[in-house]
């Protein structure tokens, strides 16, 4: 069945604070090979002239795939995860995350769009500081795969 | 640890090119640090009942090794300010030790007067690009 277009446009509030850790940045630049010591040295970070080490410009997911989740698993919209495929990613990085973040993710639905039995789905996360400073926008398009594509 | 200078950086210039192999240790070790546990990334069974030629990479972690080209080449991650791609092909990742090996390449195709500079990215896998339009935006310093 067709996802509900009236999505379009809909907004979900900030949910829980994303404190970003050394440890879990240093966890991320192991697993993609990122071998640079601002990911692990808070003294080379300070000396390049960040508060803190520096998470790898991809690390972004780990907080908004937690943040869409709240559409992904939205009952009323009805996606079935299991067909779910992901079609494009981009992050635009306002400025780094540095260790000691606390985060929060505004997440939008953009676009809702049912093509060739496939339904395409564009959700937008605002990941701000506490007090609204703008961190990352990061957005993805889901595929979900029809029943018979 | 020092930003590339926009001086040194021209339209055309290819970025020094790698080969990574994706093996299945890192796809667990990936799946772990980025919490995502979809069961195609780990479980054959599971990536065969959904119709896929056996457990697939994140593409996530593609993306990931894709940006980290660029990392290398500019000396400051944080210089990245914007990248973006599509996932087009799934890079099957045998559990044999070998694993996929992926090549990558990145070219400058714009210098803008901001200071940024364009990277488009390739990253092929057997002969194949896996990801489409694969392209990073930097801050030059």
């Amino acid at each position: 069945m067709p996802l509900d277009q009236s999505f379009t446009g809909r907004s979900y509030p900030p949910g829980d604070v994303y404190e970003v850790g050394r440890e879990k940045i240093r966890e991320f630049a192991d697993a993609v090979g990122a071998a640079s010591p601002l990911h692990r040295d808070p003294e080379a970070a300070r000396a390049a002239g960040y508060a803190d080490v520096i998470a790898p410009p991809t690390f972004a997911t780990v907080i908004s795939m937690k943040a869409t989740s709240i559409v992904v698993d939205d009952p009323e919209l009805g996606l079935d995860y299991s067909r779910v495929v992901h079609g494009s990613q981009t992050f635009v990085h306002h400025r780094p995350m540095v260790a000691g973040d606390r985060l929060v993710s505004e997440v939008h639905v953009d676009d809702v769009q049912t093509r060739m039995g496939n339904d395409f789905l564009t959700i937008r996360a605002e990941i701000t500081t506490e007090d609204g400073r703008a961190v990352c926008t990061s957005t993805g398009l889901l595929v979900a795969r029809g029943e018979d594509a | 640890m020092s930003r590339l200078p926009a001086s040194k950086v021209t339209k055309g210039d290819e970025l020094p090119a790698k080969q990574v192999r994706v093996t299945r240790d890192r796809l667990v070790r990936y799946a772990g640090a980025s919490l995502d546990f979809n069961p195609i990334h780990w479980n054959e069974k599971f990536a065969a009942e959904v119709g896929l030629p056996g457990v697939i990479a994140h593409g996530m972690l593609t993306m990931a090794l894709a940006n980290e080209l660029v990392s290398d080449w500019v000396g400051d991650p944080g210089a990245i300010v914007e990248t973006t791609t599509k996932f087009t092909r799934p890079v099957p990742v045998p559990n044999d030790g070998e694993g996929a090996l992926l090549e990558i390449t990145g070219k400058v195709t714009e210098v803008s007067e901001d200071g940024t500079a364009k990277v488009a990215i390739t990253v092929a896998f057997e002969g194949q690009t896996v990801l489409g339009r694969p392209t990073a935006i930097v801050r030059l310093g």
